[in-house]
Parts: structure tokens; sequence; C-alpha cells
């Protein structure tokens, strides 16, 4: 059996759920997602996933919402089959050695390791476009720079912790770069939709030839 | 419109861009968003319409009538034809013709609100809080806030510039919106709140002048429990609401940071990434809290301690730097 949500308030307008973890809060978001668009949950300004929680802002009753969501039905994801969307890589980042010793490889392995996994946008977030990238096996979880750099390229593909994630532009980061995207605009106020990434979004990052010569 | 004192900071401002966060897009908007609320509604501008917010020393603009504002006030006449025509008995409930629609065939309008400021027009002093007439080519100016922090400026029609997401405010922490305004940058007005007619409001809606609640010299923030309540020990909690805290000059839009006592945590470790509201508390790892305001990040992995209610966040937006604050325990 499931463990159920653990609703915590957050202010006179908004709640946190709390899921025993980062799957059960993907069936979570997803059944809020389902209700919303069914038209049976009250009216919300934002639901805002995250690692292992969904935020529910601008309800204007809470504690309703509180004590029903405890006992929601929540089936397992359904994982959708719709096409990844791809990202071309250069697997040419700073830390790319750094990495490939914490994971005990050589820095061509860093590569083919995080191509071949399928990734998927657990929750958005630091920067409009930036999707926090779930899929690499614990064993290749890395922590952050220890001194964070005060200027990341737009572009850089990046590991910590369990996501990897690709910089929209360029900002401050603690991350460990391991590659840059090529030909990839990651947020476009100009598109529709603006972002590229969006929570559930399946994610495959493609090697690309001829990048370091 | 042409920027020739852009002041500390100036930015184009509205209601924001909420429904976004899930993409990683803050809510942003005006600060002060009774202030700006009311800009619009002495102008007789519909709510979304933007404004300038400008912080600390103002800022200074001069309002040309090129080809746009002609159609601007071509188009404003008709609108503003159309309404009196359809909205009933408006001039005979107030016995007078509507204010602005007198005005609105002459020349631009522009109210400054928020903060109070000497107010100039090409030098000579213009009222605050109430709308004034600006003159093809003259300056708007908008002096050091006397009082509080942000001031806005409004302009009938409102401040145009492309909007992002449905919104035209500037976001400094994600760099979405027009960029803060430079010395020599060029600003269209009208647009109203974008849609097709760029639309004013009822012209007899708008009210005389400002209601304005001085900052008080001590912010006392009304304080829910937050969600993370459990992360900080009962001493932590105890220092939160009897402990003497500061605004510290660091505070921007994205939040009001704090010189005081160090909060305690009850739990190490990291917290999971998790959406954060406006208001938010967050303590980070040196102890002392943030109250995230419009442009904070949509996520964080710092525990929030506590929620300061929505109604306060006016006044802490007109917080200047070196303010007492005390944080008050209210039900949630």
């Amino acid at each position: 059996m499931p463990e159920s949500p653990v609703v915590l308030p957050v202010g006179r307008h908004a709640l946190l759920i709390e899921l025993p973890g980062a799957e059960a809060a993907e069936a979570f978001h997803a059944e809020v997602l389902r209700r919303r668009a069914a038209g049976t949950l009250p009216g919300v300004t934002e639901i805002v996933p995250g690692a292992r929680t969904v935020l529910l802002d601008g309800l204007s009753e809470p504690r309703r919402l509180a004590a029903e969501v405890t006992g929601w039905e929540i089936p397992p994801p359904q994982r959708g089959s719709e096409a990844a969307v791809e990202i071309p890589v250069r697997y040419d980042g700073p830390d790319l050695a750094d990495v490939a010793g914490m994971w005990g490889v050589t820095p061509e392995e860093v590569g083919r390791v995080h191509a071949a996994t399928p990734f998927r946008v657990a929750f958005c977030g630091f920067a409009p476009g930036f999707g926090y990238l779930t899929g690499l096996p614990e064993r290749y979880h890395v922590p952050r720079r220890s001194d964070p750099r005060t200027r990341v390229p737009a572009g850089s593909v990046a590991l910590a912790g369990p996501y990897t994630g690709v910089y929209p532009r360029s900002s401050p980061g603690g991350w460990q770069l391991i590659g840059t995207a090529v030909d990839t605009v990651l947020w476009d106020a100009g598109r529709e939709p603006a972002a590229l990434f969006s929570p559930g979004t399946r994610v495959r990052f493609v090697p690309q030839d001829g990048g370091r010569e | 419109m042409e920027v020739v004192r852009a002041g500390a900071l100036t930015t184009v401002q509205d209601l924001g861009r909420p429904g976004h966060a899930h993409l990683g897009v803050p809510r942003s908007g005006a600060l002060d968003e009774p202030a700006h609320r009311l800009a619009n509604r002495l102008l007789g501008n519909p709510a979304d319409a933007a404004t300038l917010e400008t912080t600390v020393d103002g800022c200074a603009v001069r309002v040309t009538t090129g080809g746009a504002t002609a159609r601007t006030r071509a188009r404003t006449g008709t609108t503003e034809g159309a309404a009196a025509g359809t909205t009933e008995g408006t001039a005979a409930r107030s016995g007078t013709e509507p204010k602005t629609g007198a005005l609105a065939g002459a020349v631009t309008e522009a109210v400054v609100t928020g903060a109070p400021c000497a107010v100039t027009v090409d030098g000579r002093p213009a009222p605050w809080g109430v709308p004034f007439r600006v003159p093809d080519g003259a300056v708007v100016e908008a002096g050091p806030a006397q009082r509080g922090l942000r001031s806005y400026v409004g302009f009938s029609g409102g401040v145009h510039a492309e909007p992002v997401l449905g919104s035209r405010a500037t976001d400094l922490l994600s760099g979405l919106g027009p960029q803060p305004l430079r010395d020599g940058a060029r600003l269209a007005l009208g647009g109203g709140s974008g849609g097709a007619d760029g639309g004013r409001v009822r012209a007899g809606a708008a009210p005389d002048a400002a209601p304005w609640v001085a900052p008080p010299r001590e912010l006392v923030l009304p304080l829910v429990p937050g969600p993370r309540a459990d992360w900080f020990t009962d001493g932590a909690l105890r220092t939160l609401v009897t402990g003497d805290y500061r605004v510290s000059s660091a505070s921007n839009r994205i939040g009001l940071r704090l010189e005081g006592p160090v909060l305690e945590r009850a739990r190490e470790g990291e917290l999971p990434s998790e959406g954060i509201v406006s208001g938010a508390l967050q303590v980070p790892p040196e102890g002392r809290p943030v109250v995230f305001l419009a442009d904070h990040p949509v996520t964080g992995g710092y525990p929030v301690i506590g929620v300061v209610v929505q109604e306060a966040l006016a006044a802490v937006a007109q917080a200047v730097p070196g303010t007492p604050v005390r944080f008050t325990a209210v039900s949630g």
C-alpha cells in the first residue's frame, strides 16, 4: 500500500502536498492535472511539482481541499508514449574529467552513459525553461561543485544529485558541466510553447560528432 | 516616451504573469500592487495596464506625441465616446462630464502613486497622487521617495512593451520582460491591456485622489507557520517572533533580506526542491530569513519557516533598509 500524502498548509491560500518519493509525486501531479482538466479541482493559480511535492497556490478554500486529497485514489503514473525531445549535445564540459573520475570511467564513457539514459522532466525551476531531468541510475549521482561558477554558459549540460539539466541562459551555477547542447533553445518567449521542457517531458541526449576538432 | 533619467532602478510593471510557475517562471509584477492598481484607476486605465515602478530616487521621462500617440488619442476618444454612450447614466450620476473624457482629446495624462515624492512637469510642481496633464514634449519627473521606497508612474493608456506570457512586467530574476530603464531608452505609451482596443475603462469610474497609508516606522508582519517550521528548534521559532530584525540593504524585488538573530535548525541536511509562494520566509544555511517577493524563484531547496500573509506584502515593498521588522504569529 502506498503511503498517503502529507498535506502542509503554506500561508492562507496554498497547500504543499508531500509524497513519499519522486514517483508518487509524479503520480499525484498527474492526478491533479487530470482533475483540473475534468473540472473537479477547485480554482488554483499555480500547480508546481517539486522533487517529491506538489504545490497548489491561489486556493480560496485550502482547508477543504486539504481534507479531500488524502482520500484521493491515485493511479500509478501513466508513462506517455509521446516522442522524446532530442537534444544534440557535445560532451565537452569543463567538469567532464572530474565526473569521469567520480564514476570511475573514461570521459568518453560519461557521454555514452548520459546519452543512453532516457530522461524525464521531473519539475522545472531555477530559471524559465530549466528542467530537472531524472532517470540517471543512482550510482551516477554526483554532488554539486563545492565552488559554484559565477557564470555558466547558456546551453551547458550539467549534472547534480539525481538530476541532469541544460542551462537555458547564462547564469551562475554549481552543477557539474559535462557538455554543450547544440542548436537547442530551451526558452523562447516568442515561441509557443515558450519552454521546450515542461514537467513530464521525455528527453534524450544525442551525441554530436565533430564537436571536439 | 524617452527616458531622461532612469534613476537607481526603474522597471515596467503590471500584475505579472501568474500561472507559469511550473515552467520556472515567477509571477513578478508590481511589488506594491495596491499603488500600481491605484495609478491605473486614477487614470481610467484597465487594471493590467503597465506603470513604471521606480525605486529610491525616482526617474524622469519626456513624453512626446508622435504618430503613435495621435493614434492612441483618436482611439481613446472613440472608446470613450462608445463607453459614454453605452454606460447608462454615468454623466447623469456624477452630474458632470466624465473627468478624463474632457482631457483625453487634448494631452497625455500621468499620475504618481506609491512612495510620495516631488513631482514636476518641465520643472514646475505637479501633484502627487492626482492625475495631471502632460503637454507634448514635456519632461515628467518623479523625485526621490520621501517616505517608503517605490513610486509608480502611470500614463493614460499605460506603458507599452512587448508582452511576455501575457505580461509586460520586468522580472529581474529571470530576465523576462523589458530591461530596466536606461537613460536615453525609448518606450511607447498606450496599448492598455493588450486588447485590440487598447481600452480605457469607463471614464466616470476613476476616483479623484489617492488614499495612502504611510509606511510604518516598524514593519509588523503577520506570519503563518510555514510548511517546514519543524526543521527549526523551538528556540528558533521563539526568536523569530521576539527577535529584533531589520531590513537589509541587500533587499530587492526577489526578496526582503533581514539582519538580526540567526534561526537555529533542528534538522540538518538538504531539503529536496519544492514550490515556493510569495511571502514565504525562507531560511538559507547562514540562518537569516528572507521574505520572498514578486520575482522570487518558483522552487527552492531551503526550508520555509513561515509565510507572511499576502495583505502585508505591499508594506514590505515600501520598507527602507534599516526599518525594524517584527513578526507576529497569526493563525492560518
